[in-house]
This record gives structure tokens, C-alpha cells and sequence, in this order.
């Protein structure tokens, strides 16, 4: 088993960074998804066509080859060095912010048109619409395909370890190269990333909730089931079809 | 430090031979997933919850957790239990595992999507459980998902990169020794 | 009287033609606090046209479906042709019965659905022959001659080699019919079979199941709301409300000069449109 030294040391502090770049990169994303989102939506071509390109971009891009290549490549051009958590948080925040600002976009696309001619009718300006009337409608739509993507930034923080960021799965080789143990190490870490996803879903539910209430919808039911499971409905091609045979005539 | 185009130049031809890794890596893994998701997703209708449970406690499990500690965990831990395998040996069979549980979704949200009416007309015509699924639900789910499907080879092309990790560390591992 | 509303126990199992065949003892179905059938009794002998009307949510297509095994009661039995569907005989003992059990005991039953639920990625004549090839296992020419002979008798010849959506509903429907009594099933189940049509498509279709009912050989059980086809092709109607048969007798009667202010109020209702 590893040791109380190693576990104290190397492992609780690659929590804390595992912690820290998730939290920066999703912050980064974040503001990302929503510029460029609801730059996607805008009637002017030259906008649609900066943010459609940034997006076609980046969402095609490996995160690791793009991690890689800010820590190794970038120096060689800039003649100066990325302190490597930032690589890793750039990366992640560039390419997440891309697959995040699609949802963005499907969800105000989502809103009903009518609702768009309401706020031009009332005479709000642009950016008024946007902030008044549609994203806090689109919202409550964003919350579970977000949860969704939150949970892949959180898996996607592992790679960082590979551009020498102390995270938990940093610390976790350097533990196994210590104690030459790797099943308990390894299924430790797996098992922190799965109760680190578990509460960020718990989170984004309690979110979801009160985004629903906050526009006077119910909040979504949940069976025991659902309560346990990290999957979100709407993710990718759920129909919302009845998943039982039979029922009421 | 410099730029050297001469760099590029050398590079090639690893290039051209890591390419058809990745392709490889990536075809394999792709059987895998395709055929594992279907499992999955077929298991988790189960009319026995012994079944059901497990299923989805386990793909809950693989789905959210890192493709690269999986990797660690294949390449280290199997084979102390027996089965040592190469880093792509490895590197294909932990992404099929892992991106299995994201097909599985797909199926399932393709299986749903077929009217119920359907189960239960194959009910009254007394079709058995295999040919239910084989001629009956297969064809129509398959059919509404099989863009989603594609999406997730993309995916796994752009993961396959982390297998060249633990190859990495093979090699460092080996020049260690 | 062919369908008879009374709650004693089945007695002989003679399976000649004017004997009993499907026979529902004392069953209860809830749908959570809903109580949608209360210790329903009945039953149809061989031969027989029954069919079953009342207002919607009384529990007729709850019947069906039980029959069908597509919904399981929560209290009494349902026998089939002297067997069992709901139990099976173990040890002289009734207990849950197996897949195995029901399914054969199923096969003696056929249904046609109100959505036609034909199955869109088989062609016409695959949908007709799928199920006597594969659960009967006949071969491959007699499933195609029985297929032919049907789907002629419904009027679809030259519809053979197309797919279910190139269909109109009326089509489809037929279809359907055709793709039941593929099974020769000893019942069939008719769940208001013409409800999704539009109403320039019904006459096809009822024209069909008139023909099938003067000159097959076959018990029928209907949930319709199309009260002359219900008047021409039964022996006995019973009228549902709640739950519960509140009356039964031949067509003629509960049409003309039914004995419950329910029947009356709810023939009214339905009639008014003719």
C-alpha cells in the first residue's frame, strides 16, 4: 500500500492541482462558450464567420497534440517558455470554450422566435435581448449538455500530468515508481476522478434547478436511478422516447 | 533553440509510420466500441436486474473517469493479474473499453427512439427475443444513429495520441532498466 | 348467449366449436391509484364476434392488451382455449407462468393495433411472413403463398415489394390485418382499428374486417367506436363503464333498447355524429 509520506506529499497536493485546473480551464471555457456562442447567433456574416471559424477550429483540435504543442513547439517560435499549468489551462480552455460555445448556440437558436420579436417590439437594443430575454431563457436548456462537458474538462485535466503539471495523476506515476504498487494507486485515482464528476454533477443539478425555477418551470424529476447516474439527458441524440414497453391504453 | 524546417524534414518519415499507428489504433478501437457499446446497451434492457445493475454501475464508471489513468491502470496493473500486452495492444483496447460506454448512449438513445409499438407488435406476433432485437429493433435504431455514431470515431482519432503516451513511458521504463 | 358476464369458475375444457375459448376470471388492473378494471368477469366462445364499447378510459383497450399479454392483471386469470395465460399448472398447483408457457399460449392470439405498428424496414410481403416463417417455422414458399393469398384478400396485390411508408394508412392498415391472421390465430384482437385513419380511409378497412368476419372461421374481439360495423359483424356487445360491464347482449338490443341510462347516454353521444 502506498504510505502515509507519499499519500501526504505527492498525492493531496495533486488533488489540489487537479482541483485548480479544472476550475480555470471550465472559467476559461466558460467565457469562452459564451462570447463566441452568442457570437455564432449575430445577423452580421463577419461575426458568424470569426466565431464560426475560431470554433471549427478548435473543436477539431486534440487537446494533448495542442498541450504538446504550446509547451514544446511555441517556445521554439517566441524564443520564451508557457509555465506548463497555464499550457495545460489554455489548451483545455481554448478547445472546451469551442465545444461549450455550440451549446451556446443550440440553446439560444432554441429559444422561440417570437420571443426575439417581443424584446425588437419592446425596443431593446441587441446586447439587452441577449441579457434580459434570451440567455435567461436558453439557460435551463445549457445546464445538463454543460454538466456533460464539465465532466470531460475534469477527465481531460489527466493529460496535463504528461507536460510535467503535478496533478494527482502527476503524483500518482511518481507514487508508483516509489512504491512499484500499482493496482491501489491507480484505482484510487480512478475512483477520486469518479466521486470528483459525481459531485460536479450533484452541483450542476442543484444549478439546473434553480435555473428552471428561476423561470418559473418545474424542476426536473429525477428517479433513483437518474439520482445515481452522471448522465444527462439531452447529451447527444436522446429522443426523450418512453423507455418502457407497455403503459397506459 | 531554433525553428528548423531540416526538423520537418526528418520527421517524416516517423510521421507517415505514426499515422498508420494511429489509423490502426483507431480502426480497432472503433470494432471495439461499436460492438462492446451494443452489448452494453442491449444488457442494460435487461428484464433481470442482476444484470442491469452492474452494466450500468460499470459504464457510469468507465465513462467518467480519464481514458489516460484507464491506460495506466491497463498497462500497469493487468499485468500483475496475467495478461501483459504491448502499449498499442494496450492503447486499443482501453480506448475501445472507454469510448464503448459512450456508444452505448448512442444505442441506447437510438433503441428508445423506436416506437414502442414496434416491441409490441413483435410481442403479438410471438417473435422470439433474438429475432425481436435482430430484425425488428437493430435495423431501425441503428439506422437513426449512425451519424452519432461517427462523431465518436472522430473522437477516438483525436484521443488515440495518449496511447503514444504510454508507449512513451514503455520506453523510458525499459531505458530505466 | 355467446359472451356471458358472470363470475363462476371455468368447468370443461371441450374445445368444439360454440365452447368457450378465451374466458378473463375476476381480473383487476390498476395503472397506480387507478383502478381501470375491478374483478372483471367474462368470457367468448369459439366462433364468436364480441366487441367491446363504452367511453374512453373504461378499460376495453386494458383488455386487449391483457389478452395480449402486453400488460400483465394484478388479481385473476385469464384462460386461453383451456390453458392458461396468466398461470401455468405445476403439481396441480397454479404458479407464475414461463416465457416458454406464454408464448405458445399466445400464438393462439393475433391483434391488429390501432397505430398499424408494422415494422418499416420490412417490405410489404416480409412483413406478412416474418412471423409465420420464424415462430411457426413454415417454409419459406408455404410463409410466401399464405402471405400472397392474404394480402390479395385485403386488396394489396400490387403493393407487395413496397415499404410500409409508401403506403397510405388505410393501406397499412390492411397490412396489418393481413399480417395477424398470417398466424391463423384462433382470436383476434382488433384495438380500434380504425382510430388513426382519416376518415376517407375507414370504409377500406372495415369493408375488409366485414368480409374476414362473414367468411373466416375466427373469434373476434373489438374495441371500436364505429357503431354500425359494430352492429353488422357482432354476436354480442358488451358496454363498459369504469372498469366494469354494466351490460351485455346481442347488437340489436343494446342498440335498439338498452336497459342502463349509462348505454343510453353514451349510444346518444357516439350516434349524433351519424
Amino acid at each position: 500500500m502506498m504510505t502515509r509520506g507519499m499519500f501526504e506529499t505527492y498525492f493531496l497536493p495533486g488533488v489540489w492541482i487537479t482541483i485548480q485546473v479544472t476550475l480555470y480551464s471550465a472559467l476559461m471555457a466558460a467565457v469562452i462558450a459564451f462570447v463566441i456562442g452568442t457570437m455564432r447567433t449575430s445577423q452580421l456574416w463577419i461575426v458568424r464567420f470569426i466565431s464560426g471559424t475560431y470554433f471549427e477550429i478548435f473543436r477539431g483540435m486534440s487537446a494533448l497534440v495542442f498541450m504538446f504543442w504550446l509547451v514544446f513547439s511555441l517556445p521554439l517560435i517566441f524564443q520564451w517558455q508557457l509555465v506548463p499549468m497555464f499550457a495545460g489551462v489554455l489548451a483545455m480552455g481554448l478547445t472546451y470554450g469551442a465545444y461549450g460555445s455550440e451549446i451556446v448556440r443550440g440553446a439560444l437558436a432554441a429559444v422561440p422566435v417570437a420571443q426575439r420579436e417581443a424584446g425588437l417590439a419592446l425596443g431593446f437594443s441587441r446586447f439587452d435581448r441577449l441579457r434580459r430575454i434570451e440567455i435567461p431563457q436558453a439557460w435551463p436548456e445549457m445546464v445538463p449538455p454543460l454538466n456533460n462537458l464539465l465532466i470531460e474538462l475534469l477527465k481531460c485535466t489527466a493529460l496535463v500530468s504528461t507536460i510535467t503539471v503535478a496533478d494527482m495523476t502527476f503524483a500518482g506515476n511518481l507514487v508508483r515508481i516509489g512504491e512499484s504498487e500499482s493496482a491501489p494507486i491507480y484505482t484510487l485515482l480512478l475512483v477520486v476522478y469518479f466521486v470528483m464528476a459525481f459531485i460536479i454533477t450533484r452541483g450542476m443539478r442543484v444549478v439546473e434547478r434553480q435555473a428552471k425555477a428561476g423561470i418559473g418551470q418545474a424542476p426536473p424529476r429525477t428517479s433513483f436511478w437518474e439520482k445515481l447516474s452522471l448522465r444527462e439527458p439531452g447529451g447527444e441524440g436522446t429522443t426523450g422516447a418512453p423507455s418502457k414497453i407497455g403503459g397506459a391504453q | 533553440m531554433n525553428w528548423e524546417w531540416d526538423a520537418v524534414q526528418d520527421f517524416m518519415p516517423l510521421f507517415w509510420d505514426g499515422l498508420w499507428v494511429t489509423l490502426k489504433a483507431t480502426f480497432w478501437g472503433t470494432v471495439i466500441a461499436f460492438v462492446l457499446g451494443l452489448i452494453w446497451a442491449i444488457a442494460q434492457r435487461s428484464p433481470f436486474r442482476w444484470v442491469r445493475w452492474p452494466v450500468n454501475a460499470i459504464t457510469e464508471f468507465i465513462r467518467n473517469t480519464p481514458l489516460l489513468v484507464q491506460l495506466f491502470f491497463l498497462f500497469y496493473v493487468l499485468p500483475e493479474w496475467g495478461p501483459s500486452w504491448s502499449p498499442l495492444t494496450t492503447g486499443i483496447v482501453g480506448l475501445g473499453v472507454h469510448f464503448s460506454t459512450y456508444t452505448a448512449e448512442v444505442y441506447r438513445a437510438g433503441i428508445e427512439g423506436v416506437p414502442v409499438g414496434q416491441w409490441e407488435a413483435a410481442k403479438a406476433l410471438s417473435l422470439s427475443r433474438v429475432r425481436t432485437w435482430a430484425v425488428v429493433i437493430l435495423p431501425q435504431a441503428i439506422r437513426r444513429i449512425t451519424p452519432a455514431l461517427g462523431n465518436y470515431v472522430i473522437a477516438m482519432l483525436k484521443d488515440s495520441p495518449m496511447i503514444a503516451i504510454i508507449g512513451a513511458l514503455d520506453m523510458l521504463g525499459q531505458a530505466e532498466v | 348467449m355467446p359472451a356471458s358476464v358472470d363470475s363462476q369458475e371455468s368447468n370443461g375444457q371441450s374445445r368444439a366449436s360454440g365452447a368457450e375459448l378465451v374466458r378473463f376470471n375476476k381480473i383487476t388492473k390498476r395503472f397506480g391509484d387507478v383502478k381501470v378494471l375491478d374483478e372483471l368477469s367474462f368470457s367468448v366462445d369459439t366462433g364468436k364476434h364480441v366487441t367491446l364499447i363504452g367511453p374512453s378510459g373504461s378499460g376495453k383497450t386494458t383488455i386487449l392488451r391483457l389478452l395480449m399479454t402486453l400488460l400483465t392483471p394484478d388479481e385473476g386469470s385469464i384462460v386461453v382455449d383451456g390453458d392458461y395465460l396468466t398461470h401455468q399448472e405445476k403439481n396441480g398447483k397454479l404458479v407464475k407462468p414461463s416465457e416458454k408457457h406464454v408464448r405458445e399460449v399466445r400464438k393462439k392470439i393475433g391483434m391488429v393495433f390501432q397505430q398499424f405498428n408494422l415494422f418499416p424496414n420490412m417490405k410489404v410481403l416480409r412483413n406478412v411472413t416474418e412471423a409465420p416463417r420464424h415462430v411457426l417455422g413454415l417454409p419459406k414458399d408455404e410463409a410466401v403463398h399464405r402471405a400472397e393469398e392474404l394480402i390479395e384478400l385485403v386488396g394489396l396485390s400490387e403493393h407487395l415489394d413496397k415499404y410500409p411508408s409508401q403506403l397510405s394508412g388505410g393501406q397499412q392498415q390492411r397490412v396489418a390485418i393481413a399480417r395477424a391472421l398470417a398466424m391463423r390465430p384462433q382470436v383476434l384482437c382488433l384495438d380500434e382499428v380504425t382510430a388513426a385513419l382519416d376518415p376517407e380511409l375507414v370504409a377500406g378497412v372495415l369493408d375488409v374486417l366485414r368480409d374476414i368476419a362473414q367468411t373466416a372461421d375466427i373469434t373476434m374481439l373489438v374495441v371500436t367506436h364505429e357503431m354500425s360495423f359494430a352492429r353488422d359483424i357482432s354476436d354480442a356487445v358488451l358496454m363498459f363503464d369504469a372498469g366494469k360491464i354494466i351490460e351485455s347482449g346481442p347488437p340489436d338490443k343494446i342498440f335498439t333498447d338498452p336497459e342502463h341510462g349509462r348505454t343510453r347516454e353514451f349510444l346518444s353521444t357516439v350516434l349524433r355524429g351519424l
